[in-house]
């Protein structure tokens, strides 16, 4: 990738609504080359949506993240993969990884109540052959999100004199 | 009981800052959207905080030398030689209690009473009051929008006269954001040498220039040393303005007298200041500068931004290529800048400086600092244009 290419990702991950005429104003180049930029990141699927951040406190509606660590046994030949589609198929599930260390996938899950979770957990995830053992943590605070610090720092320079 | 007579002549003629008295102004309300600070935004990168805290626990914490650390100077002037091609030896290097220290004591060793020192203007509002109180005249050379704010031999020769002692070269600029080229300093080094008189060059901003060539050190320019004092420090390069770290660079016959002032009224630069220096600089060397790059690309984008909404919106502004500073022109709105800044915060909650605090008299400039995030610039110039548009109508 090239460095051009490299700082639109940075600002549109920074601020996804950004217009191409921004982004080439902030970088110091032409407008075009941006909208080129972008159109290519997006047919290569570099970029692969353009979604929100919300601050989840205030909207005033019920809401439960949860992370859940799955320990699995590896199927023969389709390893961790072939399970980690039969979890990422269901809509409340936002993302899975696999991971290194004492657990193998990472489920990040969105749901309303605690008790979508368990069920969550106890009908879609148990039943599945190759799991193994889950743990599930409920998330109780977002301090910050995608970069961005939700109550933001005060801002402690003095005005001074300078 | 009347004060005036027990108190200092020169100290009571000084008048109020100009910024002082505009904040004073902003800080009687409490939802301002600022856009006035004249320090960067960034924290103090890790590795200094990290190594004054080690510091500290070591208990390093007695005096050092009155010129500075050994290593912290030595450091110094081997950075003026990469960066800018300037060879000092440590023994010419003070470290000093921000620049502002190293312009104060500057003065102070040079300016004999009713001796004149030219300031370009507008310029930082700390040197007209320091050579006041260093008994010396300052004598304002005007800088012009049509010349970007720089300096000029031909303005520069007119302000010239037998009491001139000395120049102040603040490039690049605060408040303008304006830079020396190499070629420009090249005609004013003419004048200059041939005037014999001396250069107190304030390079605080000598990081942050965003041309091709970078910062040139008039100090590099042929002849241009002998009759130099560089000054410049840590706050703006490293985001350390709290720790109050400074330095300046003379050849040595100016710098012992320069020293024995810091040596009397300061004693030295604070201990764990230098120390964190001492880290900063080494760590700037061993990833080739790449943490001040990175901050130096993100005050660039913003540069860009402010300069491209300002002139669409009519205050028109020329591309400032130092500093973080940009320096529209309100001229179109009939205002003069102290009016523009005062009607802007009364109304709409934004602070912005007015030009009249760096010159004497008022002008038809304001300061917008983009030490800011670009989610509160966009903020705060969509509050002005919307401003701009009320007063036009
Ligand atoms: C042009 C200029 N010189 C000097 C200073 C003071 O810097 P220091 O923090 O090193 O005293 C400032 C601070 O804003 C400045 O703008």
């Amino acid at each position: 990738m090239t460095q051009l290419e490299k700082k639109v990702i940075a600002l549109l991950k920074d601020d996804a609504r950004r217009s191409y005429s921004e982004i080439a104003t902030l970088l110091g180049v032409e407008e075009n080359q941006i909208k080129t930029i972008v159109t290519d990141l997006e047919k290569q699927g570099i970029i692969v949506k353009y979604s929100a951040i919300i601050n989840t406190e205030k909207t005033g509606e019920d809401y439960v993240d949860a992370l859940i660590e799955v320990k699995c046994t590896p199927q023969a030949r389709s390893g961790f993969d072939a399970i980690a589609k039969e979890i990422y198929k269901f809509p409340e599930v936002k993302s899975v990884y696999l991971m290194s260390g004492t657990y193998d996938l990472c489920i990040q899950l969105e749901s309303k109540t605690v008790r979508d979770v368990s069920l969550f957990v106890s009908e879609r995830l148990s039943t599945i052959d190759s799991v193994t053992g889950t743990a599930t943590h409920f998330i109780m605070k977002q301090y910050k999100e995608g970069g961005v610090v939700l109550n933001d720092e005060t801002d402690r320079r003095s005005d001074g004199n300078t | 009981m009347d004060y005036t007579k027990y108190l200092n002549k020169t100290a009571l003629g000084i008048k109020p800052s100009g910024i002082r008295k505009f904040f004073d102004l902003a800080s009687e309300r409490k939802d301002i959207i600022s856009l006035g600070v004249g320090e960067p935004d960034f924290d103090t990168p890790w590795v200094a905080r990290d190594n004054a805290i080690k510091i500290i626990k070591k208990g390093y914490t007695q005096y050092t030398g009155n010129a500075g650390l050994p290593k912290l100077r030595e450091l110094i002037c081997k950075y003026y030689l990469d960066r800018y091609g300037v060879k000092y030896s440590p023994n010419e290097c003070l470290v000093t209690v921000g620049a502002s220290e190293a312009i104060d004591i500057t003065l102070r060793a040079i300016v004999n009473p009713g001796e004149e020192v030219l300031v370009p203007e507008p310029s930082y509002v700390s040197y007209c009051p320091c050579v006041q109180l260093a008994g010396g005249i300052p004598v304002a050379v005007p800088c012009y929008a049509k010349d970007n704010f720089s300096l000029t031999a031909d303005t520069l020769k007119k302000y010239i006269t037998d009491k001139t002692k000395a120049i102040i070269l603040p490039y690049p600029n605060n408040p303008t954001g304006a830079i020396m080229e190499e070629d420009g300093l090249k005609e004013i080094a003419k004048v200059i040498i041939e005037k014999d008189i001396l250069v107190i060059s304030d390079e605080i901003y000598s990081e942050l220039t965003y041309n091709e060539k970078g910062h040139v050190s008039i100090a590099s320019i042929s002849g241009m040393q002998e009759r130099t004092i560089v000054i410049n420090g840590f706050s703006k390069a490293f985001s350390m303005t709290g720790w109050r770290l400074g330095y300046l660079l003379a050849p040595l016959e100016i710098f012992e007298v320069i020293k024995k002032i810091h040596q009397y009224g300061i004693i030295c630069a604070p201990t764990i200041s230098q120390y964190a220096g001492i880290s900063m600089l080494e760590e700037s060397f061993s990833d080739d500068f790449n943490s001040v790059n990175e901050m130096k690309s993100e005050y660039d984008m913003r540069r860009r931004y402010c300069v491209s909404r300002l002139n669409k919106m009519g205050l028109t502004c020329f591309e400032p290529k130092g500093a973080f500073y940009v320096f529209p022109s309100v001229e179109k709105l009939n205002m003069s800048s102290d009016e523009f800044a005062t009607t802007l915060l009364e109304e709409k909650g934004v602070a912005v400086v007015p030009g009249s605090a760096f010159v004497n008299g008022d002008c038809s400039f304001i300061r917008i600092s983009y030490a800011y995030s670009l989610k509160q610039l966009e903020k705060a110039l969509d509050i002005i244009e919307e401003f701009v548009k009320e007063k036009t109508k």
